[in-house]
């Protein structure tokens, strides 16, 4: 690999509690689909929310095509699209206005060609112009993580990162948001981050996946190699077996 | 020190103060600073927000309206009550004395200084304070507040400033029709009930009014519509995850902001009429 789109180097970060992530590093080439994926409390969400700038984090390094982020910086969200796991959907504006509300806010387009970009993003995303009017509390889930997706597409950002994009979802609607995934990134040529525990997910939209376990990447590598990872960790995960090296503290009846 | 080692200092303290009183007298000091500060730097976040461009104007008339036109018939009941019951509360009082005509005055004066800026302000406080904190809260626990980054927004700018500008703007006009209902509920139980003459009692009470105390009691008012938003934000902004934490920060944004509205109301008229 030339130098990597994305660079992460011996990220760090430990909330009051407890260390979240401990010394996590990956590369992430332009154009590659990289999905983390990890129990829950790994550390995924902050793994990404540090990328966004979200999270400052305690140590480590963070370069977009060689250069160090800042946190929170406008100049590098402009480049930047995130669908969060819940939608995170502004209830308070209309489907059309959350979808194209970055080029609304930064004055890129007026209202009205705003509308109609967001119509034609919607399109993408396989909804039509009947729902740019609804509001997100008249969407089902599977509408509303299109919407989402939409939203963080709409600017046609370089890189897009997907938090948990499947979950709370049914298994086809899952797939039908996984397909538009890999058609909308491939199309638009977009390099996504996905954090995820759906292993069906990770494998349809994953060129390589990383599993992060106790703040550490316990393994990483092609997701066609995935079955044969020789990680302890790695096969009790995607087997979904509740004995291995990772243990969850529940008490036994 | 920061945030976290303040209050880490603080649980040791507390800890420590199961043995030794004084540590657990330290330990809540130390809370109180830590919470000052934080709602301080808010509020001067906050404010440099509102100062400087870009403003969001269509969020800014939106929560003009919310704060001020739907707040008009809560206010106005309480304004109109407030000088129905003072009027007959000091004819009650004052014809001991035969001092009846002093009536007019009363109630224009306790309704522009004193009951108008403050009864609205808690309204509002109870109405507009908790509704803020219930909706920043929920945008915080849906992680819309990061959304709102992610698409190059500041959330200060976008959801703190116009509320901080619409509560500062709007309580004063919400204050000066307090004003007028408070008064015309005295004069209507006055005249209609207790038997003055119209006129004298309108005569009166031009009379006994001065500019200043309109002015202070607007004044006010734009002090407790800043409070208001401020305490309604930094409580939602704050919140913690899951319902409880946002009713919970919708609460606090209440009882904090009536506090603070009490406090600077004894400010206010410090400054205002002490001698």
């Amino acid at each position: 690999m030339n130098q990597p789109m994305i660079r992460v180097r011996d990220l760090r970060k430990s909330f009051p509690a407890r260390r979240v992530l401990d010394g996590v590093s990956f590369d992430v080439a332009q154009g590659e689909a990289f999905v983390i994926i990890g129990g829950s409390g790994s550390g995924k969400s902050v793994t990404l929310k540090c990328i966004l700038g979200l999270i400052r984090p305690d140590a480590g390094e963070i370069m977009i095509d060689g250069t160090a982020i800042r946190p929170a910086d406008p100049g590098d969200m402009a480049r930047f699209g995130m669908l969060f796991q819940g939608g995170a959907l502004f209830d308070s504006l209309a489907v059309w206005e959350n979808v194209a509300f970055r080029q609304i806010h930064t004055g890129a387009l007026s209202r009205t060609h705003a509308r109609d970009s967001a119509c034609e993003t919607l399109g993408l995303v396989g909804l039509g112009e009947d729902v740019a009017d609804l509001f997100p509390a008249e969407l089902s889930g599977g509408m509303m993580k299109r919407v989402a997706l939409a939203r963080a597409i709409s600017s046609r950002p370089d890189i897009v990162f997907l938090d948990e994009p499947t979950t709370g979802l049914d298994p086809i609607m899952a797939d039908v948001i996984n397909d538009l995934i890999v058609q909308v990134s491939r199309r638009l040529g977009i390099t996504t981050i996905s954090i995820t525990h759906d292993m069906t997910s990770a494998r349809k939209i994953a060129d390589r996946i990383a599993m992060l376990h106790d703040g550490r990447l316990v393994w990483q590598g092609s997701a066609a190699d995935i079955d044969r990872s020789g990680s302890a960790h790695v096969d009790q995960f995607i087997n979904g077996r509740a004995d291995g090296p990772i243990s969850m503290s529940v008490l036994r009846p | 020190m920061d945030d976290h080692s303040v209050l880490a200092r603080g649980s040791t303290l507390l800890a420590a103060g199961r043995m030794n009183p004084l540590a657990s007298i330290g330990a809540t000091f130390l809370a109180f600073l830590a919470g000052t500060g934080r709602i301080v730097l808010f509020a001067a976040l906050g404010l440099a927000s509102c100062v400087t461009p870009p403003w969001h104007v269509r969020n800014i008339g939106r929560q003009i309206v919310d704060i001020g036109y739907y707040s008009l018939p809560v206010v106005g009941l309480t304004a109109i009550f407030t000088g129905m019951v003072l009027a007959l509360q000091s004819y009650t009082g004052f014809s001991r004395f035969e001092a009846e005509n002093a009536i007019a005055g009363i109630v224009v004066l306790s309704v522009t200084r004193e009951l108008g800026p403050v009864l609205a302000g808690l309204m509002v406080a109870g109405r507009v304070g908790a509704a803020m904190a219930a909706e920043i809260g929920t945008m915080r626990v849906t992680e819309q507040i990061d959304a709102l980054t992610t698409l190059q927004a500041s959330p200060r700018r976008y959801l703190v400033a116009p509320r901080l500008i619409a509560a500062t703007l709007t309580l004063p006009v919400l204050v000066l029709v307090a004003d007028v209902i408070g008064v015309m509920g005295g004069y209507l139980v006055s005249i209609h009930k207790l038997g003055f003459n119209p006129s004298v009692y309108l005569a009166s009470t031009i009379d006994i009014l001065e500019p200043i105390d309109v002015i202070s009691g607007l004044v006010k008012a734009a002090v407790f519509g800043f409070l208001v938003a401020l305490t309604g934000c930094y409580h939602g902004w704050n919140s913690r995850r899951g319902a409880q934490g946002v009713g919970q920060a919708t609460t606090l944004a209440v009882v904090s902001g009536s506090i603070l509205i009490l406090t600077f109301n004894y400010i206010v008229t410090e400054i205002f009429f002490s001698r």
